[in-house]
């Protein structure tokens, strides 16, 4: 007895002795796994931190204001106001003329190249717009505010420097004399950029939008979304309430969760060989997209679905049962309907899923320069994420704000889905 | 004895009532306010001394007001019918509660005069003295010999590998478990019966030279012969160690341990020797308890 | 094609005339007392209505699979016999003038008389396909509408009937999965195989020179050296080993915090926040790679004198480990919260400290499956495209410096596809043996996970 009590003593004195270092490792193991944590945060915060710092200013566009004397003879020589003429007139040369009228003193072709590159490309359009909505303005001058030149914009951004030497900057010396010189009469300004929602791809950074991506993505989603959500819950339902357990269902389920995991680029050349090549869909449109990305996503909601209906106590199938419905009533009329909530958080987030996917319709062509918003899913179009990467390749200074705004755009759907599948679970959780 | 008389009496004039007594006749006898536990709670040498010992789950108040001794080298035993609270006192004298959320513990526990409540006191030391037994087998997933081995090498009580190594055969021989493993203290300690996974769980709790032992219900699992086996192996280690054990079987406190202690929906109403809880107990609810009236 | 909602819709309103019709006739031949009757009315009204439907519907499908290749087949029919003999990619052209013609596009040439011919001929053939597509869909759900119509008597099983006609749609809906993994076996397997005619597959495999860009012409194509895949494996290999460097450790240990020791309000904060990185898209990512995190890699490179890359594998890797990070601490934080509370209760109860407990008991305890989740964690990084096209390079080196640019399997799929293509040549046969290849190493590594995953789950059930 007293033996045992001596040997419980030093191995007590020793299990002292060892506290000092297991206290110390434990403590560095907790800093290690507070680490790993704010490191994943941290990251989180960089990405976000970048991308507003860089694409908030996108949302506001340096504009220039100019006295416009809209020319009869210049747009309408024979002054009979035919629509078809008014609407191929040469607007930009009344743009032109306007710029020289307020800098007389540029002479010379260069110069005066130089002097016309102050405004954006699609002034004209603005004008014309005008023009046609109310011709009486013909020979009149107005006051027209136009958008600045995207190295303009840059400049008043403060994204070029105005110290630089003038060999590293996009904007020369004369037209940072004239900038300057607008400022002081107080003709250059910012405005909400109602162009960037507005307009579709543009190869003018001032003129680019985001309009035709995002029609473009909506009606591939609604393709998706029309196809995926039924084809995903009845076959979630034949394999969570009727399906027998043998080989084959065992070889769909096998499917299911290895397609969860193929790339994204596969289901792209599933697509460029079946749906284009052999069943000679159009290239680049929204249905062929849709199509991939249902085949994509429909394991996604399949297992969610699988997921709500298992959730769903068998009670609810016996009561069912037990007054007389078929199996197949008792799935449609008491089963379907309480698994429907967790079916539809599932569709959401495979619809964000695909929302934000890009590589496989990098591979079926929805990745060319379409400047045309889409009118159906038919029409050639691109997808916001596709846009996005399109942005990120173009070499313009100011395609990098047009980027990190377009991903905020794309961000700002995609939180929203989520909010919405996170507020449907939250509304319909049921606990049984 | 019977607090809400009034009602009984109401219930007792219908017909059959005799016969199934209605709910609040049951409510009204058993579950009625504590006055204080009957018995000798109080050792002149004990290991641990509880006084006033509280616990609340949330808003639960699981533990009421308990004070016990555990002696040296005896065996105790708690029973008590399902939520009584003899499980979640067995947890407190190791502080295996703080592992649990929304646990409140409050009271006094001494070990060998110490205060094991105090706030300065480390949970990892205390326990290589409190060793404790689960009610489900839990051997790690390791060898036999691992097994064994993981106390004395994370508290470092082997200053070699052959010290380590006696440490491990003294404990698979002190847990009647060296004869049937001796050839195969590789393999998983998984791979054993029910039966001898637990006294391998007993050999890893003895391996760190604990002075007192918990049990939780360590047989409920096995069959009888394995129990046999385990409650023998009780009787043994009583000559160097401290035992509470908690069970549900009246029988097998009544072969193993010296002194029960009987709780009752959160109180503890009656300790005693064991001989005499079970031959003359001197509470009523033990009584009935013991007599098979409730539980 | 243009017509074919307005046939859909017309479809449906005849099949909801038929819902109906049925219904009033169940009620007619029950005369009056719906109890004789087997099924509810309404049973025998859908009974009538999928009938007129789905027989349709399956022409319908049909029909448009197929409208384009036979009035293909038959406009050069009627053309000029040597039409007939030009080779496949020659009169792939010359019918893309047709089609454009069609459409009202523009076409490449000035056409000739012939393919005018041609066009109108395809326009004609298409407008009489139109009409006999409305008339053979329409008739036959009218037919077979009416034959159902006709069965209606009180003791018909409808409902039985209705139900084995929508279990059959589950069925066939179910099976979508297996047939887009055949699917996409299928033509990827083909365009292979075209492939590995033109190059040896054991070039592909084994040989260390990737050029695709010099194999233009038809003469060079599988000419030595400039299809072997090697230097994107290697390539593959490199980023993925960097990101999972990143991500492994970051994501275990933020799973082991959040699980084992994070209070309830630290987790409820931080664990959805970590997961929102799982959601930003791809291409958001390959972005960030490329404008803050291969510049900031550059000039810090730059500052400690090395010379790093713009579009150095380390800028990527690590971009992609980040995407990672998440995906490996939810997997993990599912295994960990797998083992047994009783497994931890026994350590604690021991006198194990919390780190003790978790390296020495939960970690081995939940090894397996922490290494199937790595094993996604990596299949996941081989097949990721948006970053390494974004951030990493196009020209196939053979390198293990992660400081230089190295293309992968994905990059080279996604240029050889993009842009102008002819579908014959080797070039963009190319992208399908990789796609093949990217399609089974991921699927070999998906279907060891999940099995060592499941086999782990077994283990503790």
């Amino acid at each position: 007895m007293s033996d045992a009590s001596e040997t419980a003593r030093t191995s007590y004195a020793r299990v002292e002795a060892g506290m000092k270092r297991r206290r110390a490792a434990e403590r560095r193991f907790r800093f290690l796994g507070k680490c790993a944590v704010g490191l994943g945060l941290a990251f989180l915060a960089i990405l976000f931190v970048s991308i507003v710092g860089n694409g908030y200013s996108a949302f506001w566009q340096t504009r220039i204001t100019l006295d416009v004397t809209i020319d009869e003879a210049t747009i309408d020589p024979a002054g009979a106001r035919e629509p078809q003429v008014l609407r191929t007139a040469d607007y930009g040369a009344l743009i032109k003329q306007s710029l020289r009228d307020m800098f007389p003193e540029v002479s010379g072709r260069r110069n005066r190249f130089a002097l016309y590159g102050l405004v954006s490309n699609g002034a004209g359009f603005d004008l014309r717009d005008k023009v046609l909505a109310d011709p009486a303005l013909i020979g009149r001058t107005i006051s027209l505010t136009v958008a600045a030149d995207d190295d303009v914009d840059m400049l008043m951004k403060g994204h070029i420097d105005r110290r630089a030497p003038e060999s590293d900057r996009r904007i020369k010396d004369n037209q940072l004399a004239w900038i300057e010189r607008l400022e002081t009469d107080g003709r250059i300004g910012s405005a909400f950029n109602v162009d960037f929602f507005a307009n579709g791809d543009s190869r003018d950074p001032e003129l680019a939008g985001i309009r035709g991506a995002l029609m473009g993505s909506i009606y591939t989603l609604l393709v998706t979304l029309g196809l995926s959500f039924p084809l995903a819950v009845s076959a979630a339902v034949y394999l969570e309430e009727f399906a027998p357990k043998n080989r084959w269902t065992d070889l769909i389920e096998v499917n299911i969760n290895n397609l969860a995991a193929v790339p994204s680029i596969v289901f792209g050349l599933l697509g460029l060989a079946v749906f284009i090549n052999f069943f000679t869909l159009p290239r680049s449109a929204p249905i062929v997209g849709g199509l991939v990305l249902t085949l994509m996503t429909l394991p996604t909601i399949i297992i969610a679905s699988r997921a709500a209906l298992k959730s769903v106590p068998p009670s609810i199938r016996e009561g069912a049962l037990g007054i007389g419905a078929s199996p197949m009533q008792a799935v449609m009329y008491h089963v379907l309907p309480l698994a429907l909530p967790g079916m539809l958080t599932g569709t959401i987030i495979g619809m964000a899923q695909a929302l934000g996917e890009t590589a496989p319709l990098l591979m079926i062509g929805m990745v060319a320069f379409i400047a045309d918003v889409p009118g159906g899913v038919f029409d050639p179009a691109t997808a916001l994420p596709v846009q996005v990467y399109l942005w990120a390749d173009s070499p313009e200074r100011a395609f990098v704000e047009k980027t990190s705004a377009a991903i905020m755009v794309l961000l700002l759907f995609l939180a929203t889905m989520n909010a919405l599948a996170v507020l449907l679970r939250r509304r319909f959780e049921r606990r049984w | 004895m019977h607090v809400q008389a009034s009602e009984f009496t109401r219930v007792s004039t219908e017909p059959g009532a005799g016969r199934f007594p209605a709910a609040p006749e049951i409510e009204g006898r058993y579950h009625r306010e504590h006055r204080g536990t009957v018995g000798e709670v109080r050792l002149d040498l004990p290991r641990m001394r509880c006084t006033g010992v509280d616990v609340h789950y949330g808003d639960k108040h699981a533990l009421r007001d308990v004070s016990l001794d555990i002696g040296m080298n005896e065996v105790l035993a708690m029973i008590g019918p399902s939520g009584c609270g003899k499980s979640t006192f067995l947890r407190c004298l190791n502080r295996m509660n703080d592992t649990v959320a929304g646990c409140r513990v409050s009271g006094e526990i001494l070990l060998d005069g110490k205060d094991i409540m105090a706030p300065d006191v480390d949970v990892v030391p205390l326990r290589a003295r409190v060793g404790m037994v689960f009610q489900k087998p839990n051997p790690f997933p390791k060898s036999i010999f691992e097994n064994v081995a993981f106390g004395p090498r994370i508290h470092g009580l082997a200053r070699s590998h052959a010290e380590l190594e006696e440490i491990v055969v003294s404990s698979l021989k002190k847990a009647n478990l060296w004869d049937e493993v001796k050839d195969r203290l590789a393999h998983p300690g998984t791979g054993l019966s029910g039966g001898q996974q637990q006294r391998l769980c007993i050999a890893r709790a003895i391996a760190i030279q604990p002075e007192v032992i918990l049990m939780d219900e360590p047989c409920s699992a096995l069959d009888p012969i394995s129990t046999a086996k385990i409650e023998q192996l009780i009787d043994e280690l009583r000559r160097n160690y401290s035992i509470c054990i908690v069970t549900h079987s009246m029988q097998q406190a009544a072969r193993v341990s010296q002194r029960t202690a009987y709780f009752h929906l959160g109180d503890l109403i009656e300790v005693g020797e064991t001989d005499q809880i079970f031959v003359k107990p001197r509470h009523q609810l033990t009584e009935d308890y013991i007599t098979g009236r409730f539980g | 094609m243009t017509q074919t909602p307005l046939l859909v819709v017309l479809l449906l309103t005849l099949s909801s005339l038929a819902y109906h019709f049925g219904r009033k006739r169940a009620f007619a031949v029950s005369g009056g007392r719906v109890r004789s009757l087997h099924s509810l009315p309404a049973y025998y009204g859908l009974y009538v209505a999928l009938w007129a439907v789905i027989p349709a519907l399956l022409v319908l499908g049909l029909w448009l699979g197929f409208e384009d290749g036979v009035i293909t087949r038959l406009v050069v029919a009627s053309m000029p016999p040597e039409f007939a003999g030009l080779e496949p990619s020659r009169l792939n052209l010359v019918l893309n003038d047709i089609r454009n013609l069609v459409v009202g596009n523009i076409v490449s040439s000035a056409p000739d008389a012939t393919i005018i011919a041609a066009a109108d001929r395809y326009r004609e053939l298409r407008g009489i396909s139109t009409i006999a597509l409305f008339a053979a869909t329409l008739g036959l759900a009218t037919v077979s509408g009416w034959v159902a119509y006709g069965r209606i008597r009180p003791e018909h099983r409808s409902r039985n009937a209705v139900e084995r006609i929508v279990m059959g749609l589950l069925i066939a809906c179910s099976t979508i999965a297996i047939l887009t993994t055949v699917g996409i076996v299928l033509s990827v397997l083909f365009e292979s195989i075209r492939f590995f005619q033109a190059v040896p597959v054991t070039e592909f495999l084994f040989g260390l020179d990737w050029s695709p860009q010099i194999a233009i012409r038809a003469d060079q194509a599988g000419s030595s050296g400039a299809f072997g895949a090697v230097p994107l494996f290697a390539g593959t290999m490199l980023i993925t080993l960097i990101a999972m460097s990143v991500a492994v450790p970051i994501g275990l240990m933020s799973a082991i915090y959040l699980a084992e020791y994070a209070s309830a309000r630290v987790r409820a904060i931080a664990k959805p926040l970590l997961e929102v990185l799982a959601g930003i898209p791809t291409v958001v990512y390959g972005f960030f790679a490329a404008l803050t995190v291969a510049p900031f890699i550059r000039n810090s490179g730059g500052m400690l004198g090395l010379d790093i890359a713009s579009e150095s594998a380390l800028a990527a890797g690590l971009v992609m480990g980040v995407m990672i990070i998440p995906f490996v601490s939810s997997l993990s934080d599912d295994v960990i919260n797998a083992v047994p509370q009783s497994l931890r209760d026994g350590a604690y109860g021991m006198g194990a400290t919390p780190s003790e407990t978790i390296r020495r008991v939960i970690i081995p305890a939940a090894l397996p499956g922490i290494v199937g989740a790595v094993l996604l964690a990596v299949s996941r990084a081989i097949g990721e495209t948006m970053i390494v096209v974004m951030a990493a390079g196009l020209a196939a080196k053979l390198t293990a410096n992660p400081f230089e640019a190295v293309t992968t399997v994905t990059v080279q799929i996604v240029t050889l596809l993009v842009g102008d293509q002819e579908f014959d040549s080797p070039k963009t046969l190319a992208a399908f043996a990789l796609g093949l290849l990217l399609f089974f190493v991921t699927l070999a590594l998906n279907v060891l996970a999940l099995y060592i995953v499941r086999k782990y789950r077994e283990q503790y059930e």
